[in-house]
Parts: structure tokens; C-alpha cells; sequence
């Protein structure tokens, strides 16, 4: 078998992800979409890895990448934490601080 | 010594020069310079400057002026390079040569004498600082003239005697008719001084274009014969330079046309009168002539016209002072008639006559002048001959002196007028065998002769013989009250105002023998042709005499017979007739008007010439004020209008160019703002979009 549906089904997660990321307002689901962009990066390290390559590389790879959407998802939750303090919402069309 | 004085020629117009500065430096300044410095510096410097000038003969006669004639019987002390532009090389030089001598020692030694004499008649006027400066000025400027080595450095003199002239004419300024006096003889003078220009630059010019310039009176003398036979305007280019240098001529030494500022020079001082209007200044005219001798020589026809102007103004001035009642304005007229005189000479070709008639005219005519000044004192400055008379028990040295010189003035022998006066005649006669016209300008000169005599006579008759006819009027004004309305008597003035006059006297009774012609001395078995001509002979064409005609004597005796019987006439008409006068002026009244006011001249001036130049001023003020004020007025507008439009165009399109940048900039700011909307999924979907452009960017290129 090629690497070719393993690519294939990497990119559909990216771009669901990267979909859940421009369209949803609650911030937790946009916190999901991230997460989902990540692990099919993770995916596509370990079909390379299996196929062009050790195997081994890829897969110590995916581990780091998990450890640091781990770190990441900490931060990005404590964020929502402070932003529902904030706004008592989690809706994104609230921070708009940035706005003209 | 002789080396010190050819090196330091230059003392002898500088001299006077600093008594300028040492008089008039403080006085400027306004210090109060006690009389006797004043004095002292004004005739010492002037007597310095005397001593210089008999050094200097002393040094020509050594040079040996008794050798031949052609020897450049001359020396040249040059100061420096004044202009060198192009072919123009002027220096600031002084010439001695035997000309400049005794014209040196007439300037210096007569006015030395006047300068005495104005010690004593400025005795009481508060500004004689001012008038021995000016007077020094005078001497300065006067000297400059005749020892100038070139005629442009003349003109300087020439110029500058001319505003020493108006300076000491109008020195009381505070009356009007002084002032406007000075001022006419600065204008009279002026228009003279144009004709010289003209001259001079037409000699300039006219050698330059013939590879000779110079202006120099050594290096003119062989440069003139290349001027002959050029042309300019179809007249000889020689006839042309010496009509203009003789009307410049005609303005300083008063001949016809521009000889009426003369008699209202008299409203300045006496001495003033007496050197500057008498011995020096009026001379300048002859100097100048004598001086280019040797280019009038070569026209005939300047010669001529020179002789005729000279004579008719001889004439002019005799008729006039006929019937003159101011005794200073008789004395004004006859110098106008001797000047004439002196050009009738020069235009005979006979022009060592003309500086010795010069020279005895100064000695008799300052003394006529000086002792006219001396009974205006006594009289407290009365000065009409009608309300004098009889003057001759109070005053009797200036009567004796006065006398003496009005002999001599008359041509009486053996004194000094009969030699000059003479002299004149007798070449102008000799030279009526080669032109008849000659003999009816010597005609001229002995009626001019013979009026002389009899108006001289009838001025010292009315001044000091008779009753003495003290003017009515209590006016309270001084000299219109007949002494002052002092009353008393006139008296003697002290020893600075006679001695002077002795002087002058003594010198018309023996000045004559400085020439006496050859016709005389060969009575005494002599050879030679009198001492000035002799002096000379080097500078001026001299035809030996070694023959003598009978006719000289016949016109010597006639002359001298011709004298004394007016002189006769005069006294018995003014003594005893004077009814005879009445009648004549009774019978011939219109006549005697115009006379007494001396022809009308100068009202016809007035008319023809100042109303012209003022008409023209006018005229030129209009065309000011209406053409060019408009121009310029209207240029004006044009500049508003155009400015007007140039406004219009920076506010329309230069601001809305500025502006329009600043409203698209605004704009599109405000337009690009949008995209910062605050929301984090547009980012995200922003940053996507980026991605993609830059990986197709990348597959496609």
C-alpha cells in the first residue's frame, strides 16, 4: 500500500479542523479544531515516518507534538477561563477588543 | 637750489593749499581762530608761494634764456601717474617754462598784495577765517592752472578757479542778490566750460585717430601739425578745436556772449573783486590761448573771429561803463574792455602783447579796484559815484594812487598802459597789411581807447574831485544814508589798505618797462626787442624786429594824443559842464536807458535762454508725472491682475492637488480599518488565505 491515503486522510482532518477554526463562535469548540489540525499533523509525521524512512522518528515525533498540545491546550484554556470572567460567555464575537 | 627747485615745484600751488587746510579745517569745525593766525597763514602762504615762483625765474634765467630761441627753455616736476587708460596717459605734472613763470609771479604777487589789503578791509567782518580760506583756495586752484603740464589737469584749475569765483562772490550770502550773483557766474561759466570740453576732446580725439595721443603741452606742441588738413563736419578739425576752446574762453575771461556775470560779480568783497575779477582769474581765458599758441597759429580764421569778439567786446564794455553810477560796476565794465584787448592781441597773432597787457592790467586795475575798495570803507560802503565827491582832501593817498592808475589804464606814456595798450594796437594794425579787415578792428580798439580814458576820468572826477555830495535819507540803513548816517568825515584807511595800493601804483607807473618795444630802444641805440617778448621767445612765435617804421611812430603819438584829449574832455565836462551831460542825456534819454541798462542783455537772456531751460524743466516735470507715473502705475495694476489670476490657479489646483492626497489617504485608511474587525476567525480565515497564495505563488513560479 502507498502513502497516499494516509496523506489523503490527513489533509481531510487538517481542513475540518482548520474549518472548525474559522466558523465556530464557542470558544471551547474552537479549542477542538486546533487540537484536530494537530493530530492530523501527527498522522502525517507517522505515515512518513513509516514510509520514507524509520519508523521510529515519526512516531518520537508525534509523542512531542502531544506533549506540547497538552501545554498548549492548558494555556489556551486558561484564556477561556479569563475571557469567560470577563464576558460571563464563552462566545468568540466578544473579544473584539481589537476592532477599529 | 636750482635742484630743489625743479624737484619741488609742486610747493608752489601746494603752499596755499595748506593755509586751506590750516584755515579751514578749524573753522569747519567750528573753533574760532584768533585774527592773527588767520592772517598770517593766508598771506604767508601766499608769499611763500612768491618766493618760490622768483626762485623760479631765477632758475629759467640761469638755463639761459638769452641763448636761442627753439631750446626747451623748461623743466617738468611730475608727482606721479594721474590716468593711464588705454593710449590716455595724464600725468600730475607742473611745467615751468617762462610762461607759467610770469604767470606764477602775477598770481602770487598781486594777490600776496590783495591778501594784505584784506587784512585790513575784512577788519570787521566776523568771517574772515571763511574768506582767507576761499581766498587761499583760489590761489591753490589759480596755480594749478597755469603750471598744469597738460590740459586736462588745467581744466582741473580751470574748474576749480570757477568755484573759488562763486565761493567769494557770494560770501555774504545772507542777502539774496549775492547769492544769485554767484550763482550766475558758476551757470555763465559753466556753459564756457562745456565749450572746452568739446574742445579738448575733440583734440583728443582727432590725435588719437591720427596715432598721437596726448595731451601733454610739450608732446601737443609737435603733435598739433599732423591735425592739418583733417576735417571734421567739412570744417578744418584746427578752426574747429580752437572756436571751442575760445568759447570756453569767452566764460572765464568774460567776452562776448558770456561776459554778463562780470559786473554782478561785484556784489562780492572788493579784494575779491580786485583778484579774481581783475588780475587773475579772468586772465585764465588768455593764459589758455597763449598757452596753445602753437595751434591757434595754424588758423587764421580762429585768429580772426578771436580778434573780432575781442574787439567788439572792447567796444561793448567801453560804451557801457560809460554810464555806470556804482563805482565798482565802471571798474566791472572796464575789464570786460581790456580782456578784449587782450584777445583783440592774441587774435593779431601778437601774443606776447596779450600776457604783457595782462600783466599791467593786473598791476593798474588792482590798484583801480583795490582803492575803489578804500573810498567804499571811507564812504561806509557807499558806493555811488553820484553821492561822492571831493574825496581828494580826505583821502589823498588813494586818490594819488587811483590816479596813477587810471593814467595808466588811459595809455598815457611813458606808464605801463601806453606800452601794452600800444603794443596791441600797433600789431593789430600790422597785421591789417595782410587782412583790411584787421584795420577796422584796430579802429575799434582806439575808440575803445579813447572811451577808456574818458569814462576813467569821469569816474575819478565824480569820485574825488568837487563837493562832496553826501546822500539824503534817514532810512537808519547802513550805506543807504551817506556814510552810515554817521556824519563826519571820510578818512585815510590804515597802513594794510594804502600800503598795497602804493605797491600797485608804483608798479602801473614802471611796469611798462618789462617790454619796451624795439622802435624805443633803438632811440637809445639798444637792439633788443623788450624784456618779456625776449622772456618769451621760446614759448610764444616771435618775429624779429630790426626795422622801423614810420607809421608805428605816427600811430604811437596819435594813440597817446588821442588819450590825453579825453582825458581833457573828461575833466572839463565833469568839472565844469555838467550841463552838457544833462542835455545829452535829456535829448538822447532813450539812448542813455539802454546804456544804463547795459543794452538790455541781460533781460534778453532772461527771456530767450533761462525761460527755455525753465519752460523745459516744466515740460519734463509733466512728462514725469503724466507718462511715466501712468506707466509705472500701470504696471502696477498689471501685477495685481496677474497675481489675481496666479492666486487663482494655486488655490484651484496646487492646494486641491495637497489636499486630495490627504482626503484619499483618509479615506482609504478608513476603508482599510474595516479589515480589523476583532474577531478571531477572521483572522484565522485570513491567515489561511495567505497560506494558499503562497503555496500556489510557490507551485506556479
Amino acid at each position: 500500500m502507498s502513502i497516499t491515503p494516509f496523506l489523503l486522510m490527513s489533509s481531510i482532518l487538517f481542513l475540518l479542523g482548520l474549518y472548525i477554526v474559522c466558523t465556530r463562535t464557542n470558544a471551547i469548540g474552537f479549542l477542538l479544531g486546533i487540537e484536530l489540525m494537530l493530530n492530523a499533523a501527527n498522522v502525517n509525521f507517522a505515515a512518513f515516518a513509516k514510509f520514507h524512512g524509520r519508523e521510529i522518528d515519526g512516531q518520537i515525533f508525534a509523542i512531542f507534538v502531544i506533549a506540547l498540545a497538552a501545554c498548549e491546550s492548558v494555556i489556551a484554556l486558561a484564556i477561556v477561563l479569563s475571557m469567560y470572567r470577563q464576558y460571563r460567555s464563552i462566545g468568540t464575537e466578544n473579544a473584539e477588543g481589537m476592532k477599529n | 637750489m636750482n635742484q630743489f627747485i625743479q624737484t619741488h615745484l609742486w610747493l608752489i600751488p601746494t603752499l596755499p593749499l595748506v593755509g586751506v587746510i590750516l584755515n579751514g579745517v578749524p573753522t569747519a569745525a567750528g573753533f574760532k581762530l584768533p585774527r592773527w593766525y588767520v592772517y598770517l597763514i593766508g598771506c604767508g602762504s601766499v608769499f611763500l608761494s612768491f618766493c618760490m615762483g622768483l626762485g623760479v625765474w631765477w632758475v629759467l634765467k640761469s638755463m639761459g634764456v638769452h641763448e636761442s630761441a627753439e631750446a626747451s627753455l623748461a623743466f617738468v616736476n611730475t608727482l606721479w601717474s594721474w590716468m593711464s587708460i588705454g593710449s590716455l596717459n595724464v600725468n600730475l605734472a607742473f611745467l615751468a617754462d617762462p610762461l607759467s613763470c610770469v604767470m606764477v609771479l602775477v598770481v602770487t604777487g598781486v594777490g600776496f598784495l590783495i591778501h594784505v589789503y584784506s587784512t585790513g578791509y575784512m577788519r570787521e567782518d566776523k568771517d574772515y577765517a571763511r574768506f582767507f580760506t576761499y581766498m587761499n583756495l583760489f590761489c591753490f586752484m589759480m596755480l594749478t592752472l597755469v603750471l598744469a603740464d597738460n590740459i586736462l589737469l588745467l581744466f582741473v584749475g580751470w574748474e576749480g578757479v570757477g568755484l573759488c569765483s562763486y565761493l567769494l562772490i557770494s560770501f555774504w550770502y545772507e542777502q539774496t542778490p549775492n547769492a544769485s550773483a554767484g550763482m550766475k557766474a558758476f551757470v555763465v561759466n559753466r556753459i564756457g566750460d562745456f565749450g572746452l570740453m568739446i574742445g579738448l576732446l575733440l583734440l583728443f580725439w582727432t590725435l588719437f585717430k591720427l596715432g598721437q595721443p596726448t595731451l601733454n603741452f610739450v608732446e601737443l606742441k609737435g603733435a598739433v601739425t599732423s591735425l592739418q588738413g583733417v576735417h571734421v563736419l567739412g570744417v578744418s578739425v584746427i578752426t574747429l578745436i580752437c572756436i571751442f576752446l575760445f568759447i570756453g574762453a569767452t566764460g572765464k575771461s568774460a567776452q562776448i556772449p558770456l561776459y554778463v556775470w562780470l559786473p554782478d560779480a561785484m556784489a562780492g568783497p572788493t579784494p575779491v573783486s580786485a583778484l579774481i575779477h581783475a588780475a587773475t582769474m579772468v586772465t585764465a581765458g588768455v593764459y589758455l590761448i597763449v598757452r596753445m599758441n602753437f595751434l591757434f597759429s595754424l588758423s587764421p580764421v580762429a585768429l580772426a573771429i578771436i580778434a573780432t569778439v575781442g574787439a567788439f567786446t572792447a567796444i561793448l564794455g567801453a560804451i557801457i561803463g560809460f554810464a555806470q553810477n556804482d563805482i565798482k560796476k565802471v571798474l566791472a565794465y572796464s575789464t570786460v574792455s581790456q580782456l578784449g584787448y587782450m584777445f583783440l592781441a592774441l587774435g593779431a597773432g601778437a601774443f606776447s602783447a596779450g600776457i604783457f597787457h595782462l600783466v599791467t592790467h593786473a598791476f593798474f586795475k588792482a590798484c583801480l579796484f583795490l582803492g575803489s575798495g578804500s573810498v567804499i570803507l571811507a564812504m561806509h560802503h557807499e558806493q555811488d559815484i553820484r553821492y561822492m565827491g571831493g574825496l581828494r582832501k580826505y583821502m589823498p593817498v588813494t586818490f594819488l594812487t587811483f590816479f596813477l592808475s587810471t593814467i595808466a589804464i588811459s595809455g598815457i606814456a611813458p606808464f605801463s598802459g601806453f606800452f601794452s595798450k600800444d603794443e596791441i594796437l600797433w600789431q593789430v594794425f600790422a597785421r591789417g597789411a595782410e587782412n583790411r579787415w584787421y584795420i577796422f578792428l584796430w579802429a575799434l580798439g582806439l575808440t575803445g581807447a579813447a572811451g577808456t580814458a574818458f569814462y576813467m576820468m569821469r569816474l575819478v572826477v565824480m569820485t574825488f574831485f568837487g563837493k562832496l555830495r553826501v546822500r539824503d535819507g534817514l532810512d537808519g540803513h547802513h550805506g543807504h544814508n551817506g556814510l552810515g548816517g554817521k556824519g563826519g568825515t571820510p578818512k585815510e584807511q590804515p597802513w594794510n589798505v594804502t600800503v598795497p595800493l602804493v605797491v600797485l601804483a608804483a608798479l602801473a607807473v614802471v611796469g611798462g618797462f618789462l617790454n619796451v618795444p624795439y622802435i624805443i630802444n633803438s632811440l637809445f641805440g639798444g637792439h633788443s626787442t623788450g624784456i618779456l617778448n625776449h622772456w618769451l621767445s621760446s614759448v610764444v612765435p616771435h618775429e624779429a624786429v630790426h626795422e622801423v617804421h614810420a607809421i608805428e611812430w605816427v600811430l604811437m603819438v596819435v594813440s597817446v594824443l588821442v588819450a590825453l584829449a579825453f582825458m581833457a574832455i573828461g575833466y572839463r565836462v565833469y568839472t565844469q559842464r555838467l550841463e552838457w551831460v544833462r542835455s545829452f542825456v535829456a535829448k538822447y534819454s532813450k539812448f542813455y536807458q539802454a546804456v544804463l541798462n547795459k543794452f538790455y542783455v541781460d533781460e534778453i537772456y532772461d527771456k530767450v535762454i533761462v525761460q527755455s531751460v525753465l519752460n523745459f524743466r516744466l515740460a519734463c516735470a509733466w512728462f514725469d508725472t503724466t507718462v511715466i507715473d501712468a506707466l509705472v502705475n500701470l504696471t502696477g495694476k498689471f501685477t495685481i491682475y496677474y497675481s489675481v489670476v496666479v492666486g487663482w490657479f494655486d488655490n484651484l489646483f496646487v492646494d486641491g492637488a495637497v489636499n486630495g492626497v490627504a482626503v484619499a489617504t483618509n479615506k482609504s485608511g478608513f476603508n482599510l480599518k474595516k479589515i480589523q474587525s476583532g474577531k478571531i476567525q477572521h483572522y484565522a480565515y485570513v491567515i489561511v488565505v495567505g497560506v494558499v497564495v503562497v503555496m500556489v505563488v510557490r507551485i506556479l513560479v
